[in-house]
């Protein structure tokens, strides 16, 4: 959920909405807003399983320090999605374990 | 949040017994004169700003700054400008005999959406308990408060010293 | 070649920055983020202190102003930089996004790389909905996302006790913060502000679980002794989507480790601290550590650890004389001091001062 009318914060203007897919499912974004908070924005919380027993993560730390909000990014694997900011088109999936490289 | 879990550590809460020792909090007669500041701060945090803001020299911390402010209430003028500069929003102004039954309670809001004057709101206390109804008389921003908005609710006099939020 | 790098442009990079270029250092300033200004962007509230600690003035505002005066200076800023190591001839080793790796040669390096925040582990705390409670002021103050509709906050120190406020503020359900001391850890007026607002505060009460699939939906509560055992039997399951965790913070030292400084456990500074001196140098000469990475304390303790070592450097590289240079130190020495007094300044003052008493 998006935060609007917040009594201390002036409300962001001038973004510009760009769109990007998770799971293949579209996903407003605003351009400078890194994927996590896009996804959180969502609804969306679930972004990888761990390799051996298939456990959900999502966001931890959220300062690209944990790794375990990890997701493969226009076919990277093991993007830190808490500090990549979103671009128009950008492909996110949620990855297995360490992921690999294929599209 | 309902809990087995027994609470009783008053944790943030000021009971009546502290309040006499809180240099901050006025002498039961100082209500008499008008509004007038209540300040519960009781901890030595490293603070001044609201003897900086004091025109009237009306609360004072010297130094060291974890003193504890100290309420001078013949100069305090209830002008509400501490209020909003208390970096822990723990200054009230409590205007005791704003008529013959009711008492007007100025408190700190940073919440949204603002409530509009006279809505019916329920009173608070400390604990956040419900404690009666109230009317929302005053909604102002003053000038350098830096979103700190002061909120003047009117209540039954009986809880003037007790009413410290609202709900609605 | 650059006179001084500074490694983390939060509060304290940020000041240190201001303070030696000011007087004609010449900086570089290295940030991971797109933006400078570290944490203070979280900080939505009024800070404490004086009128020269900004008291009354929010984080987020103080944040502004401080890259206001940096850009006003001739400082060298890199941002979206990492940097990798620190080799021992003083060679600074980054990688800027999108770029390869580059290395610059430093007469002084500060080390300003802040805190993380420390975990709990209980069962189900993996589970998508267990974050930190700095995790969620970002997703919240900067991002302007809601982390999550109804929280339960782990932990009443003042970093518990400010996100609970700010959750409450951006619009989020509060459930409770619980506790497993006896009594609360951070500041009364800010537990006041929770409890009058209907927020509880259960203190000798800690997590058993997080429960839900895949993500939480509820969270295990239990009451504990004084010795921090469970007491079996008050269990209670609460509905909540998001635990946030507040157990306090540990410095970052990650390039300190890799230099083989010298550290010094200190649990009232937040865990391993590098041992420094009163200029805040390091066990390596011209290594100077600034912040929270030199014991975990507040934003404007960091502010002024910076100006100490700007003024350090500009002293060294004999931009200010001695006299000058000694005159400003003491006045920032005095502004420190009077961060660290009361019942909780207290506290981190002794540890500092166990710090700096092994470097002499």
């Amino acid at each position: 959920m998006r935060i609007k009318n917040h009594p201390i914060l002036e409300d962001l203007k001038n973004r510009k909405k760009v769109y990007i897919t998770v799971d293949g499912r579209k996903v407003e974004a605003y351009e400078g807003e890194p994927i996590a908070a896009a996804m959180c924005a969502a609804g969306i919380r679930v972004h990888r399983t761990t390799p051996r027993h298939n456990e959900p993560r999502g966001i931890f730390c959220n300062r690209g320090r944990c790794t375990d909000c990890i997701m493969k990014v226009d076919g990277k694997p093991n993007i830190r999605t808490c500090v990549t900011l979103v671009k128009n088109g950008m492909k996110v999936e949620s990855i297995r374990g360490m992921g690999d490289w294929s599209e | 949040m309902k809990s087995k879990v027994s609470n009783k550590s008053n944790a943030g809460i000021i009971t009546l017994g502290e309040f006499k020792k809180i240099p901050g909090y006025p002498e039961e007669d100082d209500f008499s004169k008008g509004p007038i500041a209540v300040i519960e701060c009781d901890q030595d945090i490293p603070c001044n700003p609201c003897e900086e803001i004091c025109k009237y020299g009306a609360i004072k911390v010297g130094k060291p700054i974890t003193n504890l402010p100290v309420l001078d209430a013949e100069k305090c003028r209830g002008c509400l400008k501490c209020i909003t500069i208390c970096p822990g929003l723990c200054i009230f102004v409590v205007y005791r005999d704003y008529t013959d039954k009711t008492s007007l309670i100025y408190i700190p809001y940073e919440f949204s959406p603002l409530p509009e004057k006279n809505t019916y709101v329920d009173v608070l206390n400390r604990r956040g308990e419900k404690i009666c109804k109230g009317s929302i008389r005053k909604v102002i921003k003053l000038a350098g408060s830096n979103k700190t908005f002061v909120i003047g609710m009117e209540i039954p006099k009986k809880f003037y010293n007790t009413a410290r939020h609202f709900e609605f | 070649m650059s006179d001084f790098v500074i490694i983390g442009a939060g509060p304290a990079g940020i000041s240190a920055a201001n303070e030696s270029a000011r007087y004609g250092v010449k900086v570089t300033l290295i940030d991971e983020n797109n933006l400078p200004g570290g944490q203070l962007f979280t900080q939505t509230h009024k800070f404490f202190g004086s009128r020269e600690h900004r008291a009354g003035v929010r984080g987020f505002q103080i944040g502004y102003d401080l890259i206001e005066e940096i850009n006003k200076l001739n400082v060298d800023v890199l941002l979206d930089t990492i940097v990798y190591g620190i080799s021992a001839d003083m060679e600074v080793k980054y990688v800027t996004e999108g770029s390869s790796a580059k290395s610059i040669t430093a007469g002084n390096i500060l080390i300003s790389t802040g805190a993380l925040e420390k975990p709990v582990v209980f069962k189900g705390w993996t589970k998508p909905g267990v974050m930190g409670a700095g995790a969620a002021q970002t997703m919240m103050n900067v991002h302007r996302v809601l982390p999550g509709r109804k929280v339960l906050m782990v932990g009443s120190g003042n970093v518990g006790l400010i996100v609970a406020y700010q959750l409450k503020q951006a619009g989020a359900d509060v459930v409770g913060i619980i506790e497993a001391m006896p009594s609360i850890g951070g500041y009364k007026v800010h537990a006041s502000k929770i409890r009058r607002i209907g927020i509880p505060i259960l203190t000798s009460c800690t997590i058993k679980e997080a429960k839900g699939s895949p993500q939480v939906s509820s969270a295990v509560i239990v009451g504990v002794d004084k010795n921090l055992r469970e007491i079996s039997g008050t269990e209670d399951e609460i509905k909540c989507d998001l635990v946030c965790i507040a157990a306090g913070l540990k410095p970052f030292d990650e390039l300190c480790w890799l230099l083989n400084l010298e550290f010094k456990y200190i649990n009232e500074l937040g865990g391993f601290v590098p041992v420094h001196n009163d200029d805040l140098e390091t066990s390596m000469k011209n290594i100077y550590i600034a912040g929270d990475a030199a014991g975990v304390e507040e934003a404007s303790t960091a502010m002024e650890e910076g100006r100490l070592v700007g003024v350090a450097v500009a002293q060294k590289l004999e931009y200010l004389s001695d006299r000058q240079a000694e005159k400003l130190k003491g006045k920032i020495n005095d502004r420190l001091k009077y961060l660290r007094l009361g019942s909780f300044g207290k506290k981190r003052a002794e540890g500092k001062k166990k710090l700096t008493s092994i470097s002499k």
